[in-house]
């Protein structure tokens, strides 16, 4: 028992690592509005001036502010930095200086080099001769490839996936920090591993071991770090300042420590409000300055970096960290786990001025206090800035203490991880399916040479049966490819502090992808309902197809084609999960794509529904743009019937609207967007992102990015800031669907 | 307008359809979100129509009621409390036992219902019409009946029987009028709040400003755009005339409810 813990309600919490028990047993729910929030302090506005002249100078010197090339990140590589010392009231940065980035090449050392390049740097001699003696992930993975991954890969029939980068997509338990304080946690881990030690040890127990060597002394390392911050965090926080410091302190650890493809933050909000309600009703604080230390975490998080090189923020779009944290939502026992600390986050995009990151995501039900609703709504018809997902979908399969990896993957929080890894491009799948296994762009022989299409018309049963024979072989590349990444990522760049936050006897997914399905479901829809002439070159490769008829299209609610999206996800998750997985890593399935459908699409030849070589696909689940007849819901529900039960990593839709399409006035707006975030949520689907807002005020965007300097959208998962797209990412984002109405 | 002028399609036994088009997320035509069917064919021949495409009798596809109000059901979850169905067009009045049958079924099937028209003379049929029509979404061209006869072929007498005969259904009415530089005055909107204010289910009075999105559709029918001349509203014009209106409103101390 700590003292820090005076005035919580006792309970299993404090007799074992349990954020949820603690949370359930002395949280707050609010059923209020927003009227209690408080504006920004003189402080916080002179602080964000800083940050923004920062982020304006970053984006003045080409997107990177500094980089580091002679240190490598990790926890204590770097002296404490700061924005404004005097008058920071959460402090630590990544590096010694706000924006400067580190390198990191425990992922990939050649990732590394290409981005010091790309920027105008090099990587120092000092760091390329510390890793001539080391192996990378990257090494790792290569050492064991074989011809048909590489193949594959290079194809781009499997693509972006993460064997020469971070993984990402872990989300440490940060809250546990600030509760339980680092030796209690330490303690708790030494003792696994002792328990561990006394069974009869083999192979995946010594793994276990000496994983759990490395979390115990990086958790040590994380004390050392917060100290030369001035703090002690090696006891649980006091006071609300320092429970979102320790709760901070973990997660900037984490960064320091991984480059990964998506950092999230996890469910601070509810955890931090049990702290921010004992102070505001002991007057210790008040509510301007428990907003301060909102705002001032935030500001924190908007300054979070990681180096990439140019092609991977064109494959992700826009230089992402995805500090993803969940909001909201229901708890098990019927209560709503809304707090004032909900409305304390989505706040500070007023306070703050609308960004990307952290990447909002509101746990949905039809449930939630009608006051967060109609917030969240109006927040998302002011910023733009926030993304929704199903919390009664989500609940019974995950609890009520699940967070959200990356964009739409549901994880228990400390309780389960996953080996992230990508997506399949179902497109190019059926190519060279129709190719005999030969690419549709090169004519290389990819899959093993197999039965071909001969004739010259398409008919849809020969062309599901050649599908039918190259799937296996797909889905086998594909799930070797996995096992050999994650394998090494464990062995040459393991997320010790991560999972030092997670329970030692974790559960792990293995998150499977698919890109193209919508073009996927048209094209098979053309070749069903109208008549698809097949084009050869003189090789015999087909390369182009000519399509005379009608067809239905995906997007118009049309079980026609729908059910034809639906049943080759599942045909395809089938095949996957007939693959062991490394670990024994549960398979699951995301339809998501991020802006990357643009980079899918310039790898895929010409396809039957009319989509000519090298054009985008449409983003995640979406339908493609302008094959919606009959506007916005109907492409909805056509989205709704894909199924979550197949799609356990998430199934994300893109919804944009003008604001006078949307309703009369603001309120009729708010009503409208939850009427239709509820009906679509009611049918089963799982997220949608939201975008209020003209199509002539993006183009001006384009065209003038120094009016717009916040402008923030949401593409398949996240926000992002729309000047940090590349020209064509603008330009597909634009020529997307408006759903604007008659 | 003469009763003779209606179209009527059949499909066996079934009232049908004559529908031009579909738009799902209606959220400015009714109260809610409405699934919107825009029926095909118009008597009138406003010279800012956005949908002369619909103004051809021929064209669009036929439907039962049953499939149309089975296509409803897929927009249910979207409804909430006060959402539902919305039939414009065109002029919905056009078929009109089509609209009896339909609103009747969506009733039975507890769908709120909705017409977006220009108005006709009331018959017996517009009375059973509007025995099953919770809310009229109702355009007034003009307050000069010699305006609303010689530019848009509509009698401003037939759409002031109407809205009696709405009022006296009991159903909602919504007022719209289309804000045009140089017709719509002050004056136009004092006089259409002197026309309706007498209605007690009047809930809104609504102007909407005149726009040219609609010149492409035009061009794909080969037809000149008659208000290709005027000047669309702007955003100040429109603001001027909403403020006269709450003005006039308040003169005559109505207070608006929707």
């Amino acid at each position: 028992m700590f003292e820090q813990w005076n005035g919580f309600v006792p309970g299993e919490w404090q007799n074992e690592i349990n954020v949820r028990d603690f949370i359930q047993k002395n949280y707050t729910p609010y059923e209020g509005d927003e009227a209690f929030l408080a504006p920004p302090t003189s402080r916080t506005i002179q602080l964000n001036q800083k940050v923004a002249a920062l982020l304006a100078e970053e984006h003045a010197r080409g997107g990177v502010y500094d980089i580091d090339t002679e240190t490598v990140s990790s926890l204590l590589t770097f002296k404490p930095g700061y924005v404004d010392r005097e008058n920071e009231i959460i402090v630590g940065l990544q590096t010694d200086v706000p924006l400067k980035r580190a390198v990191n090449p425990f992922g990939g050392i050649n990732m590394t080099r290409k981005a010091c390049k790309a920027y105008g740097y090099q990587l120092s001699d000092k760091v390329e001769k510390e890793f001539t003696f080391r192996t990378t992930h990257n090494d790792g993975v290569f050492r064991v490839y074989n011809e048909d991954i590489r193949a594959a890969r290079h194809s781009g029939i499997i693509t972006g996936l993460p064997d020469a980068y971070g993984r990402g997509r872990i989300i440490g338990d940060y809250r546990r920090v600030a509760l339980y304080g680092m030796d209690y946690l330490i303690e708790r881990k030494k003792q696994d591993k002792t328990a561990i030690a006394a069974n009869d040890v083999l192979g995946g127990e010594i793994q276990m071991l000496a994983e759990l060597y490395q979390q115990i002394h990086f958790m040590e390392l994380l004390k050392d770090m917060a100290k030369e911050y001035g703090f002690d965090i090696s006891k649980p926080a006091r006071d609300s300042k320092e429970a979102v410091q320790w709760l901070y302190f973990a997660y900037l650890g984490a960064i320091k420590e991984q480059n990964g493809a998506a950092m999230s933050l996890g469910r601070t909000m509810t955890f931090l409000d049990i702290y921010f309600e004992r102070d505001l009703k002991n007057g210790i604080y008040t509510e301007s300055q428990i907003q301060e230390f909102v705002d001032d975490f935030v500001m924190k998080l908007r300054l979070a970096r990681h180096l990439r090189t140019p092609e991977y923020n064109e494959l992700f779009a826009g230089d992402p960290m995805w500090i993803t944290e969940a909001i909201g939502g229901m708890g098990e026992d019927g209560r709503t786990l809304v707090t004032k600390s909900s409305f304390r986050i989505l706040h500070t995009l007023y306070n703050l001025n609308p960004s990307s990151e952290p990447n909002l995501t509101v746990l949905w039900s039809k449930s939630l206090p009608a006051a967060f609703r109609r917030y969240a709504a109006k927040v998302s018809c002011d910023t733009d800035s926030i993304q929704y997902e199903n919390d009664d979908l989500m609940r019974p399969k995950f609890g009520d203490d699940y967070a959200i990896a990356c964009c739409v993957s549901a994880m228990r929080i400390g309780k389960d991880m996953q080996f992230f890894g990508a997506r399949a491009n179902l497109v190019k799948l059926l190519l060279l399916s129709l190719n005999g296994g030969r690419d549709e762009k090169s004519g290389i022989q990819v899959a093993p040479a197999g039965r071909r299409f001969e004739g010259d018309y398409l008919d849809y049963d020969t062309v599901c049966e050649l599908m039918d024979e190259y799937r296996p072989w797909l889905a086998k590349t594909y799930v070797k490819a996995m096992n050999m990444i994650h394998y090494m990522h464990d062995r040459y760049a393991y997320e010790k502090l991560q999972m030092a936050l997670h329970d030692t006897d974790v559960h792990r997914f293995m998150a499977f992808g698919i890109a193209g399905l919508s073009v996927l479901a048209d094209s098979l829809s053309a070749i069903k309902h109208a008549k698809v002439r097949v084009i050869r070159d003189d090789t015999g490769l087909i390369t182009d197809f000519e399509t005379v008829g009608e067809f239905p299209k995906y997007g118009n609610d049309d079980d026609r084609v729908d059910l034809i999206a639906v049943t080759q996800v599942e045909k395809f998750f089938d095949a996957l999960k007939a693959i062991p997985t490394y670990r024994n890593a549960e398979h699951t399935l995301s339809i998501l794509t991020i802006t990357s459908n643009v980079v899918y699409g310039k790898k895929t030849g010409s396809t039957p529904d009319g989509r000519k070589a090298g054009e985008p696909f449409a983003p995640g689940a979406n339908p493609m743009h302008g094959r919606d007849a009959s506007g916005a819901l109907a492409s909805l529900n056509s989205v709704a019937k894909l199924s979550y039960d197949v799609c356990k990593d998430g199934i994300s839709n893109t919804f944009c609207i003008i604001p006078s399409a949307l309703g009369t006035d603001d309120e009729n707006r708010y009503a409208n967007l939850c009427a239709i975030i509820d009906g679509y949520f009611g049918q089963g689907a799982q997220h949608i992102n939201v975008n209020v807002f003209n199509r002539e005020m993006l183009i001006d965007a384009a065209a003038h990015p120094e009016k717009y300097p916040n402008l923030t959208i949401r593409v398949s998962g996240y926000a992002v800031n729309f000047h940090r797209l590349s020209k064509e990412q603008q330009q597909e984002v634009i020529a997307r669907t408006f759903h604007g109405g008659m | 307008m003469a009763e003779c002028d209606r179209l009527e399609t059949c499909c066996g036994s079934e009232a049908c359809a004559n529908v031009h088009s579909f738009q799902s997320l209606g959220a400015v035509d009714g109260p809610g979100l409405r699934y919107i069917i825009f029926l095909q064919g118009c008597p009138y021949h406003c010279p800012y129509c956005h949908n002369p495409d619909t103004r051809v009798d021929m064209g669009g596809t036929v439907y039962t009621v049953t499939a149309l109000a089975d296509r409803l059901e897929r927009y249910r979850p979207y409804f909430s409390s006060d959402g539902g169905v919305t039939l414009s067009g065109g002029e919905p009045l056009m078929q009109g036992e089509f609209v009896e049958a339909f609103f009747r079924e969506c009733h039975a099937r507890g769908i709120h219902t909705c017409l977006d028209t220009a108005a006709v003379e009331p018959d017996d049929l517009v009375c059973r019409i509007l025995a099953d029509t919770d809310c009229v979404l109702c355009d007034i061209k003009s307050h000069d009946p010699a305006v609303c006869r010689e530019v848009f072929g509509v009698s401003l007498e037939s759409t002031l029987r109407f809205l009696a005969a709405c009022d006296a259904a009991g159903c909602d009415i919504v007022i719209r009028h289309v804000v045009v530089p140089g017709m719509t005055t002050k004056e136009t909107v004092r006089r259409i709040v002197e026309m309706t204010c007498g209605f007690s289910h009047l809930k809104k009075i609504e102007l909407l400003p005149f726009r040219k999105l609609c010149v492409e559709k035009y061009q794909k029918l080969g037809w000149s755009f008659p208000f290709a001349d005027v000047e669309e509203c702007s955003q100040e014009l429109l603001n001027t005339r909403k403020q006269d209106l709450q003005e006039v409103l308040s003169d005559h101390r109505l207070v608006l409810s929707m």
